[in-house]
């Protein structure tokens, strides 16, 4: 299990090709399940030419952690891998990679989902945007998700 | 005696305008009451409150050393 906070652009197919590349899971796995969140142009109505994402030193790893971990109790998986930007981030940038390893699609997609979800809830990130108009503004909440009340 | 660290962050650090402070009690309190000592205003609706680290309800009561982080909903991923 993998957690990357980084401050420069990452090129989410590299991070998961390496990242497989070093597992000794050959013939192990059956399914692979990916989510990348990247950065719109628009939010709320309005243009976006710039964002960025401010954390909670420490505290981030430790949720993310967390939640892989309840992640890995509920369901079989093999491997998981996070990365997720901090910094000035520009449109079309990825801010965040899931990844998750299983052996059958089933835990592989649930798990990326259910990560998602939790890393959007609990992993102490904030977005301040920075609009077309140079103005800037706190992103408030994120967008709603009702997945894991299923 | 009680010396514990505070820590603010994003809009809420700029609201108040410093990112951290120290504070020193002669007896445990909630993280609310800590908020309300400091600020002596109403702790805001919707904000999230962890010590060292764990998200904790308001009537968690603190210990000497705790780092008591106060912030506004996360927004990532």
């Amino acid at each position: 299990m993998t957690i990357k906070i980084v401050e420069t652009v990452f090129e989410p197919f590299q991070e998961i090709h390496a990242f497989q590349m070093q597992l000794a899971l050959n013939g192990k796995f059956g399914a692979t399940s990916i989510f990348i969140g990247t950065m719109r142009d628009f939010n709320e109505g309005d243009q976006v030419h710039a964002m960025t994402l401010e954390h909670y030193e420490g505290m981030t790893q430790k949720q993310l952690e967390k939640i892989i971990e309840i992640a890995k109790d509920k369901w079989t998986i093999l491997e998981a891998l996070i990365v997720h930007r901090i910094g000035d981030i520009l449109p079309s940038e990825p801010i965040v990679l899931i990844a998750i390893w299983s052996a059958h699609r089933a835990d592989a997609f649930d798990a990326c989902q259910y990560i998602m979800e939790e890393l959007k809830s609990n992993a102490p990130f904030w977005k301040r945007e920075t609009l077309n108009s140079n103005q800037t503004r706190w992103v408030v909440k994120n967008t709603d998700s009702s997945a894991n009340q299923k | 005696m009680i010396i514990i660290t505070l820590r603010y962050f994003a809009s809420l650090r700029e609201q108040i305008g410093r990112s951290q402070e120290t504070l020193t009690l002669t007896d445990s309190i909630t993280v609310l009451d800590v908020w309300q000592k400091v600020h002596q205003t109403p702790l805001p609706d919707n904000t999230l409150i962890a010590v060292n680290m764990e998200y904790v309800e308001r009537m968690h009561y603190i210990c000497d050393g705790d780092e008591v982080a106060f912030f506004p909903p996360v927004t990532g991923g």
